[in-house]
């Protein structure tokens, strides 16, 4: 009998297998959901913004040199957000995969009464 | 001079007393190869950090901002987001499905044979050609910081080869990670205190500071005095390939940086998915404040220093060694020198580590022996023989290139094979059912001969050098380059993807690897069945 919390990587003598279980669990389907619902949008956020800087820099160079903050100019403080931002989007993503995590634990949990309820 | 020695010696020492302890505490294969998996959130995140900015980033990108100021700084910034790739899409689901190395999660619903065999082969591609870059620079800016002290690029090159070989085969991956973890932690508090001593300098005012960037004096070649605004973006990225050759490293570091093998098997070393993602965000924490202070390094450099006066002493590698001359004097000098030089330690470990694992693991248990060890231990010492070879070819062809060899294209190539080969085959394996085998050896074989073609064609190998040009530093084909850029990011990586995609939708489906996709998908976002930290 496999231990709940560390079932056997391959139970496959049962016809449906733990792992084919748990994809149909609904907090698993949650789970996915969750993580595609930040994890996409975010990783467009962040590639599209990246990339606005050195093609900002190399094709519209004269807007980019416009200084607005005593000698600093555009493209200097667009460089700076790049940094502000990365962080910004580590912090929102931590938040969001505590709810992941907890998803994560109701898989557990569910897998924990399949398991003692001997299928 | 005499000060730099002994804190040579001193890091050197220490170092090695990491090892000896860690040498009694690497018997078994998964503390040799993950330190047990009980490096905690913070630990890893700084020996992420420490495996992470070379010396490179710490010499090179404060004396690209010296010498060419925004574009120098505009360089630094892909360095940072591309955690944002690690944090969001690899570091989980790559704790959660493997053991020691990238291939493991690659093996697990594929052919494992002819993928271990591609993705080993990628694994030990970038990381000797990453090493063998580290080791050049190594070698001839150890040479120049202990200068007078008859200390030559070949003694140098040895000096760190050895060292890195005694680290990884007695210490494993334990006194890597600590040696990463030290070698962090010195750079960062010798960067703050550089641009502490920076800001000083200009009263604390960032006023003043900026005021100084904009009215950067330097002579060119010819001779005539230039007044340059330090901030203005063009000074090294110029027309017509300029942008493009931008935005094609960027494409590298930004998909690259997820495909570094000796960045992802540090991950293995954590206890869980949840730790491996808190490591992140500390490496994030330190590489963006790193970054950021790479503005005072340059831009203080180039402001205090002066271009001329660097171009003269040493070159542009040497910027922030002779900002901390002239700021704080020669023990500083000293101090600085030797954070260079555990960071060129620090870094060269992680990838000899890697390479050696990769091939004890992926190439002689599962391919040679299919498997399974014959001999309790067996994977072991293969890798400590592997460190060794792979060290000791390193410290060959850094010897036989010598001293002044153009190698900056190493890197560029080792992060383009790593966007281009390596990243695309992990991203089809954890999220595409339908990917298989064949479209897995495509992928690593598109990515891999694209990047090396690419660059073995681009102005990095392919230029016509001015008869001035001294004959090591030569160009290796005097002849105009066929493709203009120097990252060759921009097309190598959509040829990865395509190989990758191609291979698979013209190839039968494996069925039985599509059912197996369900199994990752479970294991990879919930991490049931993952590698257990091994308890006390």
């Amino acid at each position: 009998m496999p231990a709940p919390s560390n079932p056997d990587p391959r139970p496959a003598r049962q016809e449906i297998s733990v792992w084919d279980r748990v994809a149909r669990m609904d907090d698993f389907k949650k789970l996915l959901a969750a993580r595609k619902a930040f994890v996409i949008p975010a990783t467009i956020f962040f590639v599209v913004y990246y990339f606005a800087l050195p093609i900002s820099v190399g094709y519209f160079p004269a807007l980019m040199q416009r200084k607005i903050w005593g000698p600093v100019n555009i493209a200097y403080l667009f460089a700076l957000s790049q940094f502000l931002v990365a962080w910004l989007i580590a912090y929102l993503y931590v938040r969001a995969a505590r709810r992941f995590d907890a998803y994560g634990e109701a898989v557990s949990k569910d897998l924990e009464h399949i398991v003692a309820e001997g299928n | 001079m005499t000060t730099t020695l002994v804190l040579f010696l001193a890091f050197i020492a220490i170092t090695l007393g990491i090892t000896a302890w860690a040498a009694k505490r690497s018997g078994s294969t998964a503390s040799y190869f993950a330190a047990n998996r009980r490096i905690s959130a913070w630990q890893n995140g700084v020996a992420v950090a420490g495996d992470y900015m070379s010396a490179a980033s710490f010499l090179g990108i404060a004396g690209l901002i010296a010498f060419f100021g925004y574009d120098g700084f505009m360089y630094s910034v892909g360095w940072l987001v591309a955690y944002l790739t690690v944090l969001l899409i690899v570091a989980e689901p790559l704790r959660n499905t493997g053991k020691y190395t990238m291939a493991d999660v690659l093996a697990y619903r594929l052919h494992p044979r002819p993928v271990r065999a591609m993705a080993s082969l990628s694994t030990i591609t970038v990381s000797t050609f990453y090493m063998i870059a580290q080791m050049v620079g190594a070698g001839a800016l150890v040479a120049l910081l202990l200068k007078g002290s008859g200390i030559s690029f070949t003694t140098a090159v040895v000096g760190v080869g050895l060292l890195m070989i005694v680290y990884v085969v007695f210490g494993g991956m334990i006194a890597t990670t600590w040696v990463q973890i030290i070698k962090a932690i010195l750079l960062i508090t010798g960067t703050i205190l550089l641009s502490f001593l920076v800001m000083a300098h200009f009263g604390f005012s960032f006023g003043a500071f900026f005021s100084a960037v904009t009215q950067v004096h330097y002579h060119l070649p010819d001779g005539t005095e230039v007044v340059k605004d330090f901030l203005t973006p063009g000074l090294r990225y110029k027309p017509p390939y300029g942008a493009l050759d931008l935005i094609s490293l960027g494409m590298a570091l930004i998909f690259g940086t997820a495909g570094l093998p000796h960045i992802l098997v540090r991950f293995y070393t954590v206890p869980d998915a949840k730790t491996a993602r808190f490591s992140v965000v500390w490496a994030m924490a330190l590489i963006g404040g790193f970054y950021i202070m790479t503005t005072f390094l340059g831009f203080g450099a180039a402001t205090i220093v002066g271009r001329d006066y660097i171009a003269k002493n040493g070159g542009n590698n040497m910027s922030a060694p002779l900002l901390a001359n002239a700021l704080g004097g020669s023990i500083f000098f000293a101090f600085i020198s030797a954070i260079a030089f555990a960071t060129i330690l620090a870094v060269v470990a992680g990838l000899t580590i890697t390479a050696s694992t990769s091939f004890a693991h992926d190439v002689w248990t599962n391919i040679i022996r299919h498997g399974q060890e014959h001999n309790p231990g067996e994977e072991r010492r293969v890798a400590r023989i592997a460190a060794f070879v792979v060290g000791a070819i390193s410290i060959a062809i850094a010897i036989v290139l010598g001293p002044t060899a153009n190698v900056a294209f190493l890197v560029a190539l080792a992060f383009a094979v790593a966007a281009s080969a390596n990243l695309p085959v992990i991203l089809f394996s954890i999220f595409w059912r339908r990917f298989n085998t064949t479209g897995a050896v495509m992928g690593l074989v598109a990515g891999l001969l694209a990047s090396i073609v690419l660059i073995f064609i681009g102005p990095s190998i392919m230029t016509v050098d001015a008869p001035t040009v001294a004959p090591a530093a030569r160009h290796m084909i005097q002849h105009a380059p066929i493709f203009p850029l120097e990252n060759p990011g921009m097309l190598s990586i959509p040829i990865g993807f395509i190989g990758a995609i191609l291979g698979t939708l013209l190839s039968k489906r494996d069925l039985a690897g599509e059912e197996k996709f369900v199994e990752l998908q479970v294991r990879a976002n919930t991490g049931l069945g993952a590698e257990k930290a091994v308890a006390h």
